[in-house]
C-alpha cells in the first residue's frame, strides 16, 4: 500500500492539518510517513499545499509529481492538480467552495460539501476534519478507529470539550461517501 | 520508544539540546527559522543561553567566544548567512574551536529564493573561509538521521577540536517524519584543558589565537592542523550504497535528491533496468575509495549524479571514478526538485 496524496487549497482552510492528521494516523498504525508542505511567502488566503506519503514500506522521495488522490479544497488546487492525478486515483472536491466538476475521467471523484457541513455544526472551521472523514472512507487507508483515537489526542485539557464536534464532523464527512 | 512526528528544523534543534548544547547563536532566515525560535523557547528552559543576534558575522563570532570557553554551542543559518559567517568559518579552523554550523540550503546565488537547493556545496566542502582548513561535513537524507548526526556532531568537533558542519536542504528542515530518540553513542572525548574558562589554578592563561607571525612558526601549525584533518579522512567518512552490486546504472545523490533518487532507482528495477544508488553521508570527507571501487565494477555503464545544484558534487564523482565510466548529471538550482520521472529517464538513456 502506497497513497501519494495532494492536499491543496486557501492558506488558513486547514490544508496543511489535513495532512498532518493523515500522517499522524498513519504513523499509529504503524506505517511509514513523510509530509512535506509548501513553503514560501504566502499569508491568509493565499495558496497551500502540502505532499503526504503513506506507505507500509520505507519512504523514498517525500515529494512527487503523480499523486495518488487529490484534496481540492479550492479551485486553483483543483485547476492545478487535477491534470497530475494518476490513472485510477481520486480527487476529493471541496464543493462549498468549488462548482466545478472534475473533468478526468480516468480517476474517481466525490463532492464534498465541507463548509457546509461545518456550518450546519456550527464551526466552519471544522471542514477540514470534514475532509478528513470523506478521504479515510473513501481511500480505507487508515482505520476509522485510529482516526478517532487521534481526534481525541488532539484536544485534551480546555480544549477537551471540542471532540465531540470534530468527531461529528469526521463522521458526516464519511457519510458523504457511497 | 515511541516513534514521534517531527519537523526537520524543530528536530534538528531538539537534537542539539540533548546533545549538551548550552549556548545557540543565530539569526533568523527561511527555511530554518524554526530552529532559533525552538532554541528560544527551550533553551532557556534547559538552562543554557539563546541570542538572537543582529547579523550572522557576530554569530559566527559569538561561536567563537563561547566554543573557545569550552561550551557545546551551535548556530544553524540558510545560505546567504552562511555566505556571512565564511570569514569565521577561517578563524574557527585557525583558532581549533569546536562548535556545530548547520547550513539549510536554499537557491542561490545572493538572495535568491527560499526554496531548497544545495548550491553551497564548494563552500561547505572546500571552504569559503581562508587558508588550509577543512571541517567533517555530515549530509543527512532522512529526519532520523539527521537528529542523529546533529548529536554526533557535538562529539565530532569536540574530538578533533574543530568546527563540524551540517548540511541540509530547505525540504530536510520543512518536512515532517516519525523519529525515535535514542541514545547516540558517546565518545571518549579528551578534556577541554585549552578553553579560556579562567586559570583555574593553572600557572598559565590559555590564549585562544589563530594568529602565528613567524612563517616558520605557522608553517608547523599548518602541519598538526594536516595530521588532524588526516585523520578525520580516515575515521570519520560514511556512504550508503543500495543495489550497486550488479548496477548498469549508478545514482549518486545526497539530501533530499538522494530520497527521489531512491524511489527512482524503485522504479527502474521494476522496469528491469538495472540501477543502483550510492549515497554519501558525508560529503567532507567524500567516500572517494568506495565510489571508485563500485566503478571498477564490470556490470556498471555509467554514473548519474543528481543535486540541487548546476553541478558540484559531480567533481567529487569525476575524482573518484577518475574517467572509467561516463558521468552524467541531473540538476536544478533556484528551489527546483528533480523529479522521479525525470531521473528515471535519464538514468535509462543509453542502456541496451
Amino acid at each position: 500500500m502506497k497513497k501519494q496524496i495532494t492536499v491543496s487549497g486557501f492558506g488558513g482552510q486547514g490544508v496543511l492539518s489535513i495532512g498532518k492528521s493523515l500522517v499522524e494516523a498513519g504513523m499509529s498504525e504503524g506505517l511509514e510517513v513523510t509530509w512535506a508542505p509548501s513553503y514560501g511567502p504566502e499569508m491568509r488566503g493565499g495558496t497551500a499545499n502540502c505532499s503526504v506519503v503513506i506507505s507500509d514500506q520505507p519512504i523514498g522521495s517525500p515529494v512527487f509529481t503523480h499523486p495518488s488522490e487529490l484534496i481540492a479544497m479550492n479551485l486553483p488546487a483543483l485547476e492545478k492538480f487535477e491534470p497530475n492525478v494518476e490513472a485510477g486515483g481520486m480527487i476529493i472536491v471541496n464543493s462549498s467552495v468549488v462548482d466545478e466538476k472534475v473533468e478526468r475521467t480516468d480517476v474517481k471523484a466525490y463532492y464534498v460539501p465541507c463548509v457546509d457541513i461545518a456550518t450546519e455544526l456550527g464551526n466552519t472551521k471544522v471542514a477540514n476534519m470534514v475532509m478528513l472523514g470523506a478521504y479515510v472512507k473513501a481511500t480505507g487507508a487508515l482505520k476509522v478507529e485510529t482516526v478517532q483515537e487521534m481526534i481525541k489526542g488532539m484536544f485534551t485539557g480546555r480544549k477537551a470539550k471540542l471532540v465531540p464536534l470534530n468527531m461529528e464532523a469526521f463522521q458526516k464527512g464519511m457519510d458523504c461517501i457511497n | 520508544m515511541a516513534k514521534e512526528l517531527w519537523k526537520g528544523n524543530e528536530a534538528i534543534a531538539e537534537a542539539a539540546i540533548r546533545a549538551g548544547c548550552t549556548a545557540y547563536f543565530g539569526y533568523p532566515i527561511t527555511p530554518q527559522s524554526e530552529i532559533p525560535e525552538y532554541m528560544s523557547l527551550h533553551m532557556p528552559q534547559s538552562g543554557g543561553v539563546f541570542l538572537q543576534t543582529e547579523s550572522e558575522v557576530s554569530t559566527i563570532n559569538m561561536l567563537y567566544g563561547a566554543g573557545g570557553s569550552g561550551v557545546r554551542v551551535m548556530t544553524t543559518t540558510s545560505s546567504p548567512g552562511f555566505a556571512l559567517m565564511q570569514e569565521g568559518m577561517g578563524y574557527l579552523a585557525g583558532a581549533q574551536v569546536p562548535c556545530v554550523i548547520c547550513n539549510c540550503m536554499r537557491g542561490g546565488p545572493g538572495l535568491g529564493t527560499i526554496q531548497p537547493a544545495q548550491g553551497d556545496y564548494f563552500e561547505a566542502t572546500r571552504g569559503g573561509g581562508n587558508g588550509d582548513y577543512e571541517n567533517v561535513v555530515l549530509a543527512p537524507s532522512n529526519m532520523q538521521e539527521a537528529v542523529d548526526m546533529v548529536q554526533e556532531a557535538f562529539d565530532i568537533a569536540d574530538q578533533y577540536r574543530n568546527p563540524c558542519l551540517l548540511l541540509i536542504d530547505g525540504l530536510i528542515g520543512q518536512m515532517m517524519e516519525p523519529i525515535e530518540w535514542h541514545e547516540v553513542k558517546h565518545r571518549d572525548l579528551p578534556p577541554k584543558d585549552w578553553a579560556t574558562d579562567g586559570r583555574n589554578g593553572r600557572d598559565h592563561h590559555n590564549i585562544i589565537n589563530s594568529l602565528y607571525i613567524d612563517p616558520v612558526e605557522c608553517n608547523n601549525f599548518n602541519t598538526e592542523l594536516q595530521k588532524k584533518f588526516k585523520l578525520m579522512e580516515e575515521n570519520e567518512c560514511r556512504w550508503e550504497e543500495t543495489d550497486c552490486d550488479d548496477a548498469e546504472v549508478v545514482l549518486v545523490a545526497y539530501g533530499t535528491p538522494a530520497r527521489i533518487s531512491l524511489s527512482a532507482m524503485e522504479a527502474l528495477r521494476e522496469h528491469g533496468v538495472k540501477a543502483g544508488l550510492f549515497r554519501p553521508k558525508t560529503v567532507w570527507p567524500y567516500p572517494y575509495e568506495a565510489l571508485r571501487k563500485i566503478s571498477k565494477q564490470d556490470s556498471v555503464k555509467k554514473f548519474l549524479v543528481v543535486e540541487m545544484s548546476e553541478g558540484q558534487m559531480i567533481q567529487d564523482v569525476e575524482l573518484a571514478v577518475q574517467g572509467r565510466k561516463p558521468i552524467e548529471f541531473l540538476g536544478h538550482a533556484g528551489g527546483v526538485m528533480p523529479t522521479v520521472e525525470e531521473i528515471a529517464e535519464m538514468a535509462m538513456k543509453g542502456l541496451k
